[in-house]
């Protein structure tokens, strides 16, 4: 009774991922945070993996999870991820013409997570703390302050110049 | 002895010991709060908030989270209880699939009598809109998902969990957008769930519903061609009366089967007697397990929520099961087989229906190997609820009917055979036969009461086979199970036959039954009336049933023989291999 089945995850890697977080159920988030750093996305794969192999824990239970929180995502990211705040200071001083901005760069649509290229993915978070320096982007953990429209562009331009 | 400490409620000072929450000291004290998600075997989660009451300077607070303490004053219904209660009904229903009339849940619902008892007329919400909803699942042969009529309480997410230790539902999503459901939204038909049907036992909503086969039993009664054989499970038995207002653990068999009768069927026979045949078999497997030293543990095989599961997770250790079928699947072709001879019936117009304590049966008659020519052996399983129905339907009053016997030879059973429906009575009925048959002597006392039990999940029996010493283990849920198989795979176990019955207390408790889950006792009451038919039985040992003896005399040959093991064994296969956890 063989299924024809096209896996993405690299079981080792997972095994070790698992190891490293001392195959303990109260370790899940930990676990479900590295392979999103492996993959950039949680592959369905690599959940049910983990729900099967760890104790304690079940597919359903590490999808549950896994779309509580916010932090991860089910469909693959792009190389650049692109994190616009939306807390209450940055919407006040211009958060979204900035991510306007991006869309139009990057020719993505409302709700569209990932660029067409894979290059980049776009999504707005709550206040990220750094309201002083609001409109605050982050991209890929760097934190870009003070934005606007243009900046924004410029900053893009760059990212796309330098990967090419 | 445990300190008394006193609370009062609505002003009675009421007792209190080692209650684990305020809704247990209420309800022994006579009195009552609703609740949905509060289930006695199950652990407090606190979701639904219709328990609250109110605590004199501690405000509000759910009963079934707050642990009982002396002194409380605690008033169960105030108008802030009543308007929470109200409003937690307000905001479930804006949210719920109000198709009450022909909801299979209808009349048991607890959402329906909450709503009735609180006078809810009004919903001050905005209702959830058509493309909200969900699609239904009815993958599973033994389970339907509803999710527009979930609630969201979680029991059957606990149950899940807590009884059988694998999860196969669970929660996805937050906020609004939660929903209980399989790994990533698949059909329950596709994954790794045994069907044993606790989830809907405990659900308080037409969420998680039995898979109804009344209706194509109906069609198999009313068609003139068609002679409908019946058998039923010992389990059933002691419960069904309990939908008709009779106590649990009454036993009913006699009503059972002049009520059958009544509906239609044409013959009824007893799945009882073919416990005494599985007994023949599976007492002479594990004797010569024990001779040869091989596949020990033995495992019993009579429950398929079990099979499955060691299928599901383990398809090394298949070779410990028993090879015999469970008791339904051993008297469906011996049905098919000789009941056309005897009673002059044409072989494709027989139809074989049985009434199960299960939801796992469902799916056991569904298997391809045990069939015939692409026919089941067992063309429909009805769980004890759908036989209450039907009785229902048919107008038959239950409690006034003359009590019938079942029809011979097939009906006629052992004590041994009865207890089949408690945890612990498979193997104490194996015993009392491997007894002798190993000995050559008389069991003078068959009571072995340490195998007997509805609420230790897993206990080690010795025994004396006259100088071979011997351990059961005896365990229900498969969360037990679990352990006892990581203990054989780590070389611990000390035990030759394990004993496992998926539902927590046996098939007695089975995912078919009548609803139970708001009352722990229920369990043992029944298998109390299993124990008690045992007692009063003149033969208590299967390979002392004449039917039995006659029957392999005059077909099966002996226990183990080539046409035993053509008729009344089977095989088990890898289910792991290639199914959606096999990556």
């Amino acid at each position: 009774m063989s299924v024809e089945n096209h896996h993405v995850v690299d079981t080792s890697k997972l095994d070790e991922i698992i190891s490293t977080c001392g195959g303990k159920k109260s370790n899940l988030i930990a676990m479900l945070q590295k392979v999103q750093e492996v993959y950039r996305y949680l592959p369905e794969d690599a959940m049910i993996y983990i729900g099967t192999k760890v104790e304690g824990l079940s597919p359903a239970t590490v999808f549950g999870v896994a779309t509580f929180y916010a932090q991860f995502s089910l469909q693959p990211k792009g190389k650049f991820e692109i994190k616009v705040c939306d807390g209450t200071a940055c919407h006040v001083r211009g958060s979204m013409p900035v991510l306007n901005a991006i869309r139009a760069k990057l020719n993505m649509q409302e709700g569209q997570l990932t660029s067409e290229s894979g290059l980049f993915s776009l999504e707005t978070v709550s206040c990220l703390g750094a309201c002083g320096l609001a409109p605050v982007v982050v991209i890929n953990d760097k934190v870009y302050p003070q934005m606007t429209s243009d900046a924004i562009t410029i900053v893009l331009d760059t990212l796309i110049k330098e990967e090419n | 002895m445990t300190d008394k400490k006193t609370l009062f409620i609505d002003g009675k000072e009421v007792e209190f010991t080692d209650e684990p929450n305020l809704l247990e000291v209420i309800r022994k004290a006579g009195m009552n709060v609703p609740t949905f998600c509060y289930r006695p075997d199950l652990t407090s989660f606190g979701a639904c908030r219709m328990c609250v009451v109110e605590i004199e300077g501690r405000g509000i607070q759910s009963s079934c989270t707050m642990p009982p303490e002396a002194g409380l004053k605690i008033h169960l219904n105030t108008e802030r209880t009543r308007r929470i209660r109200k409003t937690v009904l307000e905001l479930l229903l804006a949210n719920h699939d109000k198709e009450c009339l022909t909801c299979e849940k209808s009349g048991n619902c607890e959402l329906q009598k909450y709503s009735e008892e609180y006078g809810i007329r009004k919903i001050r919400y905005p209702e959830k809109s058509l493309e909200e909803y969900l699609p239904v699942d009815d993958s599973s042969p033994s389970i339907v998902r509803d999710p527009n009529k979930c609630i969201l309480c979680g029991a059957c997410v606990r149950a899940c969990t807590e009884f059988q230790g694998h999860s196969v539902l669970g929660f996805a999503n937050r906020g609004s957008k939660t929903v209980v459901q399989p790994m990533n939204g698949r059909p329950m038909g596709q994954v790794d769930c045994v069907n044993c049907g606790q989830c809907a036992a405990v659900c308080p909503t037409g969420a998680l519903t039995i898979k109804s086969d009344v209706e194509n039993v109906w069609n198999e009664i009313t068609n003139p061609n068609k002679k409908v054989v019946v058998q039923m499970a010992p389990a059933t038995r002691v419960a069904i009366g309990e939908m008709f207002g009779l106590k649990p653990g009454e036993n009913s068999i006699k009503l059972m089967n002049a009520a059958l009768r009544k509906i239609g069927f044409d013959l009824i026979f007893d799945t009882n007697f073919s416990a005494d045949l599985t007994i023949m078999e599976e007492a002479t497997e594990f004797l010569e397990r024990l001779k040869s030293g091989q596949n020990l543990p033995l495992f019993t095989s009579c429950c398929p929520a079990w099979i499955k599961y060691l299928e599901d997770q383990h398809p090394d250790m298949l070779h410990h099961l028993s090879s015999c079928k469970s008791p339904m699947s051993m008297l469906s072709p011996v049905l098919k087989e000789l009941v056309p001879k005897h009673f002059n019936i044409e072989k494709e117009n027989l139809t074989v229906v049985a009434i199960m304590p299960c939801t796992a049966k469902k799916y056991e008659c569904k298997r391809p190997e045990l069939s015939k020519n692409g026919k089941p052996d067992t063309d429909y399983v009805l769980t004890t609820q759908e036989l209450g129905r039907m009785i229902k339907e048919a107008g038959i009053n239950f409690n006034a009917i003359e009590g019938e016997d079942a029809d011979s030879p097939f009906g006629e059973y052992t004590g041994a055979g009865t207890i089949f429906g408690a945890s612990g009575g498979v193997a104490e009925a194996a015993v009392r036969t491997a007894y002798e048959f190993a000995t050559g002597e008389i069991l003078q006392d068959v009571n072995i009461k340490q195998m007997r039990g509805t609420t230790n999940r897993s206990r080690d029996i010795e025994l004396d086979l006259k100088g071979t010493k011997l351990v059961v283990r005896v365990v229900s849920t498969l969360r037990e199970a679990e352990k006892a198989i990581q203990e054989i795979k780590s070389g611990k176990a000390p035990f030759q036959m394990l004993e496992v019955m998926a539902c927590p207390g046996g098939c007695i408790n089975g995912g078919g039954q009548p609803r139970s889950c708001d009352d722990s006792k229920i369990k043992a009451e029944r298998a109390e009336g299993l124990y008690k038919e045992d007692s009063e039985l003149t033969i208590r040992k299967s390979h002392m049933n004449p039917s039995i003896q006659k029957l392999y005399q005059e077909y099966l040959e002996h226990p183990n023989s080539h046409k035993a093991h053509e008729i009344l064994h089977t095989i088990y296969q890898d289910r792991f291999a290639g199914s959606y956890k096999d990556i």
